[in-house]
């Protein structure tokens, strides 16, 4: 597969994201920009993580739409493969690709740390073949408390689309392992499509011995 | 009496703003060229009860400049209803 | 000129602004005729201490500022540069938003942020890391809770969005912070050597751009209000906050590193105090050049700015480019590419004078040589006098303090853990995205320094901001000697090997002879204790007057910003943290019966003057090569330093990260709680695989490090001299929770 990670103004984990699919995964990896309409006979798009726009108006509303976004979307709807990463996440419910909105943290302060997050979707590329069991990924967002409406998130479950719930280490779902308030405690979802993902975490964060924390690398090799 | 304050925000107009200054940029890159300057507020809605709309306006005020508002940077007005 | 611009100010005038009648008298002989409102307030802002440093330059020249490695030495150029082998060069500074912070919290942290990472990339480095060293009042005064959440916030959001991982630094409360926070932020940066910007403006003829934010009217006066005290009107007097836009500057940051990259630039220099004032002066004056202004030419986000205005204005993410003629269009798309606004403002000229035109007029004419330190900023010497408050110091005896002992350690210790200084500072650093960039080694390896790989490098740059100023307060040669001995000592334990400082000198106002005294001790303690680690002063800033009218003056603090190197990081990078139960816990350094300036003296036992802690400047440079010769030869399996609080919480700090413990008898030469909690420099504690204890021992001894051997990692059991004080668990929830309790969350 060859993937491509679109930088917007603002971006931020672009290269990051570059150098964990590159390096770590050894992947054909291209950088697109966000003025381009190009996007480079990639298979995988990722929407890296960042401010795009300063997160100013709402997280993610003004990168939406970025002239690259078009092609985005009709690559999204023509079933290729897209993933948004926090920021990324954020832009791809602003855009419709994904359900929801990832409203302010429930403690409305910015929130970086480790977190542990359990697949849960048995049928989306990212997570049908890991194993089941708390993964240890970062956080960093102060908007990343999933919402949606009561018939979404039954039609979210009802089709298998929630893709990692946030877990305490042992991978129990509880209240106190929810970091931002995310209803059901939903890290991440994918589309009806399973083409379309999002996931607050940020696995790239988590795929370099040197940063002794490997459990982001084994999320990532799902998509290779 | 009970009053119904509508309260506006802004920055001061000397103050820079960010915010409204990428949300332009959004617009002109969505070929929104004739769009000028964007400066973006806050709106909050208050009730305040007071013997009379004198008194709730000095309470909206005393909100407003203590808390409300930083007006330091920020800029406030209102209706009382 | 017309009969408006010409109009000469009168000495009182220059007075408000701050000129003195000596240097009013100057200015006149420097121009040869009397200057202009303008002319005025251009010498106003640019002779103030902020960008002049008339107080504090003929101090800050006596420190170290040599070395092998050393590229721009301290005043050459936006920070420090040194070299860190295979082409590569480390850029850093520290800088202070002391008064800003004090006035608007979240805004005035963010613009520091802002501006400290401006200098690194001015120069064509790439921040990888910013760290940040605050100081804040009683956490119980509610506004000292309102200042501490403006600014962690202020400092989140701008670092986090402009995507540079803040890895470090330190959180100390006391009262004398009450009304005058001390805000110092510090970026790391990293350029390949050859190809750094330099701040200059040279070749008559090359145009001069702006790029950035359009200029509006804030912060003007603000070089100047930073020179005065805070008083009751400071509040109104301030003219707009500047707002910082990390947005823009991400923006600002991509395009000027690119713009660099092309070899069309002459020069780079960030806009921050005194604004376009400031940046053409001192690139026009390094180049030996002039420069024509035409303020027309600037783009301003009000309409009808007065000259001045323009001037001395402080909006934030702008710069400065002098570009080679003729490759302007190359400058102009790369700003187009990132949305970053770009306009010619200006041309170089010979002859050395600046000229700013606005609405046709020339409305200034002023030397830039005569505008800049090294040039014809004054310098004064100022008065020195021993403050009073040290006799009540020398009164101090140990043994008439009242010694802990057995059960009274589990209280002492809880109190310690509570304490704002000594408690974790989780609540702040959580608002911080310290993990951007997969660069930080210290997230899941917690170590006294933040360890940052250089991507695509063996290498990792180990940083660290360090000083407490209740040992500067004490003795000020001492205690600084102390906040540097401690920076080394923190990027040791880390693995690395320290090659150079920063610092950032925050004091009260030097025109008091008590400050002043305070200041030059510790400018002495800081080159003594500089010269024995081989670690240049690379720059920094100087911050007085942070005190008030109503409440004294801040302690007297040097903040430390120390920088280090471990070549090859995946291996040799040391951690803090207890790894194994039964590994063997020795505290290495010298022992000594101490309890000065302690956590334990001052707020436990309510004693607020004693002595600076000791400090042997030899030992701990012993102990500093012994720990590395350690680490090198993987012989020990954690190190933390003994530091705030002493043994006791240093144990505890190790104990915590993978929920250990331990069990140890104090030595019985000593008082038990001068033991635990005494902070005496040169010391560290670490732990030993009882398999290689003869071999470790064998190290210490080549070096004369004295050791003791005090007990072995338990698997949560905390036992000191046969004392069951409880499961590392308990001490771990006071130590995690109390910081977020205090702020009421």
């Amino acid at each position: 597969m060859k993937f491509g990670v679109v930088t917007f103004p603002g971006s931020n984990c672009d290269h990051d994201l570059i150098y964990a699919m590159r390096e770590n995964l050894g992947q054909e990896v291209v950088h697109l920009w966000h003025k381009d309409h190009d996007l480079q006979g990639c298979d995988f798009i990722f929407l890296p993580g960042g401010f795009s726009y300063g997160d100013y108006l709402r997280s993610g509303a003004i990168a939406r739409f970025s002239p690259i976004m078009d092609e985005v979307i009709a690559h999204a709807n023509k079933g290729g493969y897209v993933m948004g990463i926090c920021n990324g996440f954020q832009m791809l419910t602003e855009a419709g690709l994904l359900d929801g909105a990832l409203l302010h943290n429930a403690s409305t302060r910015f929130i970086c740390k480790n977190v542990h997050i359990v697949p849960a979707s048995r049928s989306a590329l990212i997570t049908q073949n890991l194993e089941h069991k708390a993964y240890k990924v970062p956080i960093a967002h102060g908007e990343g408390n999933y919402f949606c409406t009561p018939d979404v998130l039954k039609k979210l479950q009802d089709n298998d689309q929630v893709i990692f719930r946030y877990c305490d280490e042992n991978g129990r779902i509880t209240d106190a392992a929810n970091p931002n308030g995310s209803l059901d405690n939903i890290a991440g979802v994918c589309n009806v499509g399973k083409n379309v993902f999002g996931l607050m975490p940020h696995p790239e964060r988590a795929a370099d011995e040197m940063l002794a924390n490997m459990d982001g690398r084994k999320l990532l090799a799902q998509l290779v | 009496m009970k009053y119904k304050a509508t309260i506006h925000i802004m920055p001061r107009d000397e103050i820079l703003d960010p915010q409204g200054k990428a949300t332009l940029l959004g617009l002109h890159n969505l070929g929104l060229d004739d769009i000028g300057q964007v400066r973006i507020g806050k709106r909050i809605e208050v009730e305040v009860e007071a013997k009379d709309k004198q008194a709730a306006e000095d309470k909206v005020k005393e909100a407003c400049t203590k808390l409300l508002a930083n007006t330091i940077i920020e800029k406030f007005e209102f209706e009382l209803n | 000129m017309s009969n408006q611009v010409s109009t000469p100010v009168t000495a009182e005038i220059a007075a408000k602004l701050g000129i003195s009648a000596d240097e009013f008298d100057k200015i006149k002989e420097v121009l040869g005729r009397t200057p202009n409102f303008t002319e005025i307030s251009i010498y106003s802002v640019m002779w103030s201490e902020h960008c002049s440093y008339k107080n504090s330059i003929l101090q800050l020249k006596t420190l170290p500022k040599k070395g092998e490695r050393v590229l721009a030495e301290a005043g050459e150029e936006n920070a420090g540069l040194m070299d860190i082998g295979d082409g590569l060069a480390v850029a850093f500074k520290i800088e202070s938003h002391n008064h800003p912070s004090a006035i608007e919290p979240y805004q005035g942290a963010a613009t520091g942020v802002g501006g400290i990472h401006r200098d690194i990339f001015s120069m064509g480095a790439r921040p990888i890391a910013a760290l940040n060293s605050l100081r804040f009042g009683d956490l119980s005064l509610p506004k000292t809770q309102h200042l501490l959440k403006g600014v962690v916030r202020g400092i989140g959001n701008y670092g986090n969005a402009f995507g540079v991982p803040t890895v470090g630094g330190e959180v100390f409360f006391d009262p004398c912070y009450n009304i005058n926070p001390l805000v110092n932020a510090m970026s790391v940066g990293i350029v390949e050597v050859g190809k750094t910007a330099s701040a200059i403006a040279e070749g008559a003829g090359n145009p001069v751009f702006i790029i950035g934010s359009s200029t509006g009217t804030d912060g003007i006066h603000g070089a100047t209000f930073a020179s005065e005290d805070i008083g009751e009107d400071s509040e109104s007097k301030l003219p707009s906050v500047q707002v910082g836009d990390p947005f823009e500057e991400k923006l600002l940051l991509e395009a000027t590193l690119e713009c660099i990259e092309t070899g069309a630039l002459v020069g780079v220099q960030d806009m921050g105090a005194a604004g376009i004032t400031c940046s053409t002066s001192e690139m026009a004056a390094k180049g030996n050049a002039g420069m024509d202004v035409d303020l027309d030419k600037i783009p301003t986000r009000q309409e009808n700015m007065e000259a001045w205005e323009i001037l001395l204005s402080e909006s934030q993410e702008r710069m400065l480019f002098v570009v080679k003629k003729g490759r302007e269009q190359e400058i102009i798309d790369i700003c187009k590419k990132w949305d970053v606004h770009c306009e010619q403002i200006a041309t170089v000229t010979d002859g050395g004078m600046l000229r700013y035109f606005h609405k046709g007029e020339l409305i200034a004419e002023i030397p830039a040589e005569s505008l800049v330190l090294g040039g014809g900023a004054p310098v004064y010497v100022r008065e020195q006098k021993e403050p009073a408050y040290l006799k009540e110091i020398q009164k101090f005896k140990l043994s008439k303090v009242p010694e802990a002992t057995g059960e009274e350690h589990l209280e002492v210790i809880d109190f310690l853990l509570a304490l704002p200084s000594i408690a974790s500072k989780r609540w702040v650093t959580e608002q911080y995205d310290s993990m951007v960039g997969t660069s930080n080694m210290s997230t899941n390896d917690p170590s006294d320094a933040a360890v940052v790989r250089i991507i695509g490098r063996e290498q990792a740059v180990v940083v660290t901001a360090d000083c407490n100023p209740r040992y500067v307060h004490a003795d000020p040669e001492q205690g600084c000697a102390l906040a540097v001995a401690e920076a080394a000592r923190n990027i040791v334990c880390s693995g690395g090997t320290p090659i150079g400082v920063t610092n950032c000198l925050n004091f009260g106002n030097p025109y008091k002879p008590e400050v002043y005294w305070q200041f030059a001790g510790a400018i002495r303690g800081m080159k003594k204790a500089c010269e024995k680690f081989g670690t240049p002063v690379t720059g920094g800033n100087v911050s007085f007057y942070n005190q008030s009218e109503s409440g004294g003056s801040v302690f007297p603090t040097p903040t430390i910003g120390m920088v280090g190197l471990i070549e090859d990081a995946f291996n040799k990078k040391m951690s803090m943290n207890f790894r194994k139960k039964g590994h063997v816990i020795y505290q290495m350094g010298r022992m000594v019966e101490d309890l000065g300036c302690s956590d334990y003296l001052y707020h436990y036992r309510g004693i607020k003057h004693s002595p600076a802690p000791y400090l042997n400047l030899e030992d701990e440079h012993k102990l500093q090569k012994a720990l590395l010769k350690l680490i090198d030869q993987e012989l020990i399996y954690s190190a933390h330093d003994v530091s705030d609080g002493g043994a006791a919480i240093t144990l505890l700090e190790s104990a915590f990260p993978n929920n250990m413990g331990f069990v140890i008898e104090t030595p019985v030469e000593i008082r038990e709680d001068a033991f635990l909690y005494g902070e005496a420099g040169g010391r560290a504690i670490v732990t030993v695989d009882p398999r290689y204890e003869e071999e470790f021992l064998e190290v210490a001894s080549e070096f004369g490090v004295e050791v003791l051997v005090l007990g072995t990692v338990t698997s949560g059991r905390v036992e000191i001299d046969g004392e069951y004080l409880g499961d590392i668990e308990d001490f771990k929830d006071i130590y995690m929770g109390s910081l977020g309790k205090r702020l009421g969350e």
